[in-house]
């Protein structure tokens, strides 16, 4: 019927890819683990659902790292209660991503629950009793489907207990079903079992058995909808600004037009005229490194956010001086140009690079940049605080509850034990709602005013306030032998640092920002450098979703585009050949620095495998039916990228309709080890593939005497329903649960525009370098 | 001050003549399932039906409401499954799900007016109505499944 549920199959990998070996984990603990469980006979099996010793071989995950690391504790996830209904923690934040559905989803597969009794609590910023809840980076899935399973297998198992305590049978005669547990001539719903089972003791991961993959009612098969679903089509979904208080205020704030800058005078008389305006109060200004401290500005405090609103644009500030007010974004990236063809830092080095290019046949130099960006959040940010009689309690879209709470207490110079951050549903997030600048102001504001403050961003706000995607220039030579065989690789990246917001700038940027598609890259050329050129901020610089990614893969994947026109090979085959053999990259031998960052994880469960890289090429490529002819001012472009520890492919279709760029149809292949929301990571990249063709052809923040040009949707586009990517085929490659399961929230978003632009160049003939590169050619 | 029924409800709301209808209808009237969005004209978060036909209450006022018709996504419906609302979740359209409020009333408007409308129909009518997202392939499909129950 529609073609996004035809593309509900799962694909499997390609037979010859070794991804099933690499992610056996061999943890001699683990070994270990499962011959005491083999040998522990029937003791403490429970018989229902009891899998293989292959059902789940515990393998480590960069969680265990994280702050506050993981929680098992099925007494602190789950509640039974005796109706039969079971309650779940949804402890990470929801913005569209699906891990409120999915990790509970998880848990109440493993545990035998019937979905429709399952109902979520929402936890609050508390990582000493949940474990890390920074929602960002991909890793909801990466680092919370073992524990999500663990937890699911202990609630079981203790149902299992409480059923042999009462009819006094040996555990091992007790079957756990969907919702139900038997023994032989009894039967008990779990709500008859709820107090008792609650009562026994947790068990030890030695004594749980896990499904077979065999036996999942959900994980895998992407039947679940998401639990908002009829709140959200009704209207009773609660959002940020949805909270109300007794007695709140609404407060909209004039912020600094250049970050840094002082209001040195303010005429508020027109703004107290407006009916509803109450107050006005001031808040200090911040100067990066100020890591989410608020901008400062003045606020106009009323009674509704109309008034606000109103109140504020009525407001007249003078802005004093910042050193940041000759900030021009155009100047500022023709100088990145001209940096980038200056040698830089070196951060990778393999092979005698400048020999290679003395002695090469030919050489190709590329430069690609992109502008800056801002995420625009269908919701803008927004947050509400009480603070009275010694504590603040906040209600915010916050990706980061427990980060919240500890910026907010520090901000309100209060212990982080008197403050509570409540995690409404996002509205977007992105990587905007990491950053609570505004749940500061909302907790400032009431802390002044002595009542219940809600901070409403305008989009204005939003657009010329926010934390900027970085904007960047990535220069790429390659030297070419006689054979036509690339021999050379130089890839120089130029971009303000994201550790700016938190440190004095030294102009380079960080480990992090290089493990992301430039120090990584993953091809087989055997004299290799990698570079960072120096480039001050001047801006708030902050992540947005893929980061890094964005700028490397629309540079890298353009340019081996690129090199196959210059060499006249077809682009697949040069992509193919350019990444190389089947294997994992070996980074100590290399030329990788020390401090290479994988995605935060121990790089030997998450090795860069080149094999996964070429199969999701593949499947993107053979399903698109590469290499057919295209009619006149048509074409197909593909991009591959890994991200995040998964591996996306993307073949664009683009139809030049009276001189607009139109994509009909793109398939996006996906990898992410063992798909456990298939329906999920299908929106995760039809939604990829929206925001990708926005960045590509709209998505500029451009800063003219230090402030943004932009204000609204109207001169920072989105794309709409009149030009968007009309069918999203996704392509999902089968692995077990012994690939580890990666995310899919930001990989998605890379390949996206690489894509586009080389479908482009395939309709047109025409080459595009810059990010973004508009909706005509 | 107006007087206008709000969804199906002869209400008295106590704000200034240009307030805009956005905000009385959820500061002044408690109805949160209208979202601001842009506060322009720009990307329909705040659709609501004025006399049935989708308008964005950010840009219309109080006092050019009075006396008529207001419905707002929770009262589309009385039981919330309107066809339209009923196809959302058939479809599992959202994801943030913040933008999806304007978006069933823009279709729901659309509906009303064009029980079957033309694929070109359905993109046209909902191109005021962002999703940044990008659920739009399935936006599309749920209206046209709406229309057609296919
Ligand atoms: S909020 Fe009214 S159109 Fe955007
Ligand atoms: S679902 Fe998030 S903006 Fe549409």
């Amino acid at each position: 019927m529609l073609n996004y549920l035809q593309d509900a199959r799962v694909i499997p990998a390609a037979p010859t890819a070794p991804a099933r070996d690499v992610a056996i984990v061999n943890l001699s603990l683990d070994v270990s683990r499962r011959s005491f469980l083999a040998g522990a006979g029937g003791a403490l099996t429970v018989a229902a659902f009891a899998g293989s010793a292959e059902a789940f071989i515990r393998y480590p995950t960069g969680g265990e790292t994280m702050p506050h690391g993981l929680r098992t504790d099925p007494l602190t996830f789950v509640t039974l209660h005796g109706d039969g209904s079971v309650e779940i923690v949804a402890h990470r934040a929801e913005m569209g991503q699906g891990a409120r559905t999915s990790l509970p989803m998880v848990l109440a597969d493993e545990m035998g629950a019937d979905w429709d009794q399952v109902s979520l609590r929402q936890a609050p910023g508390d990582e000493a009793t949940y474990g890390n809840q920074d929602t960002d980076g991909s890793r909801s899935m990466r680092h919370h489907l073992q524990t999500m399973r663990q937890i699911g297998a202990s609630i079981r198992h203790m149902l299992a207990s409480a059923a042999a305590q009462k009819w006094e049978v040996e555990v091992s005669a007790v079957e756990v079903g969907v919702h139900e547990v038997k023994s032989g001539e009894n039967t008990a719903g779990f709500g008859e079992l709820a107090e008792l089972a609650m009562r026994q003791p947790v068990p030890d991961f030695e004594a749980l058995n896990f499904k077979d993959a065999a036996d999942f009612r959900y994980i895998g098969t992407g039947d679940v909808s998401i639990y908002d679903i009829r709140d959200i089509t009704t209207g009773k979904a609660i959002y940020g600004a949805d909270v109300m208080l007794p007695g709140m205020k609404v407060a909209v704030i004039a912020r600094p037009p250049v970050v840094g800058a002082e209001p040195t005078a303010f005429d508020s008389a027109d703004a107290e005229e407006i009916p509803g305006v109450e107050r006005i109060e001031t808040l200090p200004s911040s100067i990066p490194p100020a890591k989410f401290a608020p901008l400062g500005g003045v606020a106009v405090i009323a009674s509704n956010t109309d008034a606000a609103i109103k109140g504020r644009d009525a407001l007249k500030v003078t802005w004093g001086d910042s050193p940041h007010a000759s900030y021009n974004s155009e100047a500022y990236l023709a100088e990145m140009r001209e940096t980038a063809k200056q040698p830089g830092q070196v951060l990778r080095e393999e092979g005698d690079v400048d020999a290679a290019f003395a002695g090469a046949a030919k050489t190709v130099t590329r430069q690609y940049a992109q502008a800056h960006m801002v995420h625009a959040t269908m919701e803008p940010p927004v947050a509400v605080a009480q603070v009275a009689n010694g504590k603040a309690e906040i209600w915010a879209p916050v990706q980061s509850p427990y980060g919240a709470r500890q910026d907010i207490a520090a901000a309100l110079g209060m212990p982080v034990a008197d403050v509570t951050v409540h995690m409404t549903l996002l509205g977007g997030g992105f990587g905007r709602k990491s950053k609570c600048d505004y749940a500061i102001e909302a907790a400032l504001l009431s802390q002044k005013i002595g009542a219940p403050v809600k901070v409403q961003w305008t989009r204005e706000d939003d657009i010329r306030h926010g934390f900027n995607h970085t904007t960047s220039v990535e220069r790429i030579e390659a030297a070419v032998d006689a054979d036509g065989k690339v021999v050379g690789w130089r890839h120089n990246s130029v971009a303000p640092s994201i550790l700016s917001t938190f440190a004095p700038d030294s102009g380079h940027q960080f480990f992090i920002e290089n493990g992301m598609g430039h120090i990584d890259v993953p091809f087989e050329i055997p004299n290799l450098r990698c570079e960072n050129g120096k480039a001050m901020a001047h801006a708030r610089i902050g992540w947005f979703r893929a980061v890094s990614n964005v700028p490397r893969a629309w540079a890298i994947q353009s340019f081996a585009a690129e090199l196959a026109e210059e060499l006249g090979k077809d682009q697949k085959e040069m992509l193919l050949e350019l990444i190389g053999s089947d294997r994992k990259l070996d980074p100590p031998t290399q030329g990788f620095p020390e401090n290479f960052w994988d995605y935060g994880e121990v790089y030997e469960e998450y090795p860069i495998d080149t094999a996964r890289l070429k199969n999701v090429l593949n499947l993107a490529a053979d399903k698109s039916g590469w290499g057919a002819e295209a009619p006149d001012g048509e074409g197909w472009g593909l991009a591959v990228h890994r991200s995040f520890v998964t591996y996306v492919a993307t073949a664009a279709k683009v139809k030049i309709v009276d001189g607009q760029i139109t994509v009909p149809e793109v398939h996006m292949a996906v990898d992410c080890g063992f798909a456990v929301n298939p329906e999920r990571i299908r929106s995760q990249m039809e939604g990829a593939a929206v925001m990708g063709m926005t960045l590509a052809l709209h998505s500029a923040i451009t800063y003219e005497d230090g402030a943004v040009v932009q204000s609204n949707y109207h001169d920072y586009e989105m794309v709409r329903s009149t030009n968007f990517p009309q069918v999203v085929h996704t392509h999902i490659v089968e692995h077990p649960f012994s690939v580890h399961a990666s995310g899919v929230g930001e990989p998605g978003v890379p390949p996206v525009a690489p894509a586009i632009a080389n479908a482009v160049f395939n309709a047109t003939g025409k080459r595009l370098r810059d990010l973004p590169f508009g909706e005509s050619i | 001050m107006a007087t206008l029924k709000l969804n199906g409800e002869e209400r008295r709301i106590d704000g200034p003549d240009d307030m805009s209808l956005l905000w009385a209808v959820r500061d002044l009237a408690g109805l949160t399932g209208t979202k601001y969005g842009c506060g322009a004209g720009l990307c329909g978060a705040c659709t609501v039906h004025v006399d049935g036909v989708a308008v964005r209450s950010c840009l219309t006022t109080l006092s050019e409401v009075a006396g008529k018709e207001v419905t707002t996504i929770e009262g589309l419906s009385e039981t919330g499954d309107h066809p339209v609302q009923a196809a959302w979740r058939e479809l599992n359209v959202p994801q943030c799900g913040f933008c999806q409020a304007g978006q069933i009333m823009q279709a729901a408007s659309l509906l009303a007016a064009t029980p079957n409308p033309t694929d070109q129909e359905i993109l046209e009518e909902m191109e005021g109505n962002i999703c940044r997202c990008g659920c739009y392939e399935r936006i599309v499909a749920a209206v046209r499944h709406a229309s057609t129950g296919i």
